[in-house]
């Protein structure tokens, strides 16, 4: 089905990816830590698109129960997920100036 | 696939390539709490293009059905986003736990459309999904179980459970080999799947609630990987993005969460994290110095340097806002009062910024570990409020103790030490503190948010 160069193309997108991954997330300050998790967590749910293929052509009974269930939870990551952090986000305030001695 | 993609392939590729770059500029804005919030708008954006994208695609005809699926989802996610700040950790889990759902199910619904037509990468890629899928799930809401208290945080082990795991991991590996070499052998499959979340269940069981943090984040790493894969079955480049994103956040969390422990990282990977430590030699009566609300308070407020060190007991006491109150009331009289904060303070990464950010205290108070760890020796007062494992010396000191060599808050160096507690019971992990022994140090017992009250109403009141 795959012929080999869109395997190296995958992998290619993978590592480079994976090293921009490494690279952005090691400047996220440890304060942010929890929403970066809840925020990486909502957009990992972008797997929804191939559930959403699956329910869309409806193959067969089984991949569009599964697609459907799939929907569903991806989803409420999604909503949660970005909800989540962004109550979380609103909470960091810095001290005003006028506040320190 | 095709060689020649057709006009709205195009369109759609490009919707897909600028939610890729939404994507990664919204974790850069992540890197502070100034532009944070932008980052959410931008994975929003990218969200919303990525889906409309894909509902463009040929081939979709039952609308109906997704759009419900949708709604239903957001039904289940608005509760979900709603959950008190103590409760993340658990949230977090279980949304590990749905991620992994879904992956699993669309590698499962793939693998029989496509069976017996799949080349052997095509195989591998998808048992790697399933199987880093199958045991994210219930690895996840054991996890979620465990920090909910439905299950018990006690570490479960018993004997050659080491062996027992490494074998049903073997064979669900030996089974997708088998899958990959003869993929028409459709009723393997669903061993394969059971095996795997057999395994996510056994893998948490061993692990106590210290570990949690760093089992979070390994979890994390894992329904990343297990999306990446995903995306190389479905020929998804979004998807590898997104999966190889998620996967990097969750492998350098675990790694700063296992330094935070002192666990060697391939330790975490193995699952050989919770061994349960020999319960530390009960602890004879030592003498303890103790004081009174009002001691401590005429103490805080004769003091110009304060570093408060919070646990995770201060959050189950829900002394957050009392502290907040202390917090208020000694910077109103002229004392520089700063937050320590341990790596592993609350019960998942970055946790206790969020209960500290909740209760209204700025965020620049508060001070990781490395950069405040120098400034305790000019500090007049340290008060340590529900924290205990991270501020044991014998960590530093004691090699025989089992928390030898884990990064600690010198919270013994301040001149004074003062360490609210319930009663001389040793803490999470049974091991005995000798910093409370020592003579610059002032147990204050009681409930944590009852004592930082009337700490707060004697330094209204003294005024």
């Amino acid at each position: 089905m795959n012929s080999s160069s869109t395997l190296i193309n995958a992998l290619f997108i993978f590592v480079l990816a994976g090293f921009i991954g490494f690279e952005v997330i090691r400047r996220v300050s440890p304060l942010l830590h929890t929403p970066l998790m809840s925020l990486t967590n909502a957009l990992d749910a972008i797997a929804v698109v191939g559930a959403i293929v699956l329910v869309g052509e409806h193959k067969s009974q089984l991949s569009f129960i599964f697609g459907f269930i799939a929907i569903v939870a991806a989803t409420s990551n999604i909503v949660g997920g970005f909800i989540i952090t962004d109550r979380m986000l609103k909470m960091f305030k810095s001290s005003r100036p006028a506040a320190k001695p | 696939m095709t060689p020649e993609l057709a006009g709205s392939q195009v369109v759609i590729e490009i919707l897909y390539l600028i939610a890729s770059v939404l994507f990664i500029l919204s974790l850069k804005w992540m890197s502070s709490p100034t532009s944070a919030r932008h980052g959410i708008w931008a994975g929003e954006a990218g969200m919303v293009l990525a889906i409309v994208g894909t509902l463009m695609r040929n081939g979709l005809h039952d609308y109906h059905m997704i759009a419900i699926a949708l709604v239903l989802g957001a039904i289940i996610g608005v509760p979900l986003g709603n959950v008190a700040m103590t409760a993340v950790p658990q949230r977090t889990a279980l949304s590990h736990a749905f991620g992994a759902l879904c992956v699993t199910l669309v590698g499962s619904a793939e693998f029989y459309l496509r069976t017996p037509d799949i080349s052997r990468f095509m195989m591998s890629v998808l048992s790697i999904e399933v199987i880093l899928g199958g045991l994210t799930i219930t690895g996840s809401l054991m996890a979620a179980g465990k920090l909910q208290e439905i299950l018990p945080q006690r570490p479960l082990t018993y004997k050659g459970q080491n062996f027992v795991n490494f074998v049903l991991f073997a064979i669900a590996v030996a089974i997708a080999v088998t899958l990959v070499l003869h993929p028409e052998q459709k009723a393997l499959f669903p061993f394969m799947i059971l095996l795997a979340l057999i395994f996510g269940v056994l893998l948490i069981i061993p692990i106590g609630g210290a570990d949690m943090p760093t089992v979070i984040s390994l979890l994390n790493a894992y329904a990343g990987l297990s999306a990446a894969a995903m995306g190389f079955v479905l020929d998804s480049k979004l998807l590898i993005i997104a999966g190889a994103l998620d996967g990097s956040s969750g492998l350098i969390l675990s790694i700063i969460m296992s330094k935070a422990m002192n666990r060697s990282f391939t330790n975490v990977l193995f699952g050989a994290f919770g061994q349960v430590q020999a319960a530390a030699a009960a602890g004879e009566a030592k003498p303890v110095r103790s004081a009174t609300p009002e001691e401590a308070a005429a103490i805080l407020s004769a003091a110009n340097r304060v570093i408060i060190v919070p646990g995770y007991g201060m959050a189950v006491a829900q002394a957050q806002h009392k502290v907040r109150e202390l917090y208020d009331a000694l910077t109103k009289r002229g004392v520089d009062v700063r937050f320590a904060i341990h790596p592993v303070a609350g019960r998942m990464p970055g946790h206790m910024n969020v209960l500290l950010a909740e209760a209204d205290i700025p965020y620049d108070r508060l001070i990781e570990m490395d950069e405040i760890n120098g400034d305790f020796p000019q500090t007049d007062v340290a008060l340590v409020i529900g924290a205990n494992d991270v501020t044991n010396p014998a960590a530093r000191t004691d090699t025989t103790s089992p928390i030898y060599g884990m990064p600690i808050l010198d919270v013994d160096k301040a001149h004074t030490v003062m360490v609210i507690k319930r009663s001389m019971n040793p803490g999470f992990a049974g091991i005995d503190n000798p910093l409370y022994y020592l003579d610059n140090t002032l147990m204050l017992f009681g409930d944590a948010k009852a004592f930082v009250g009337s700490i707060v109403r004697e330094l209204g009141g003294g005024h």
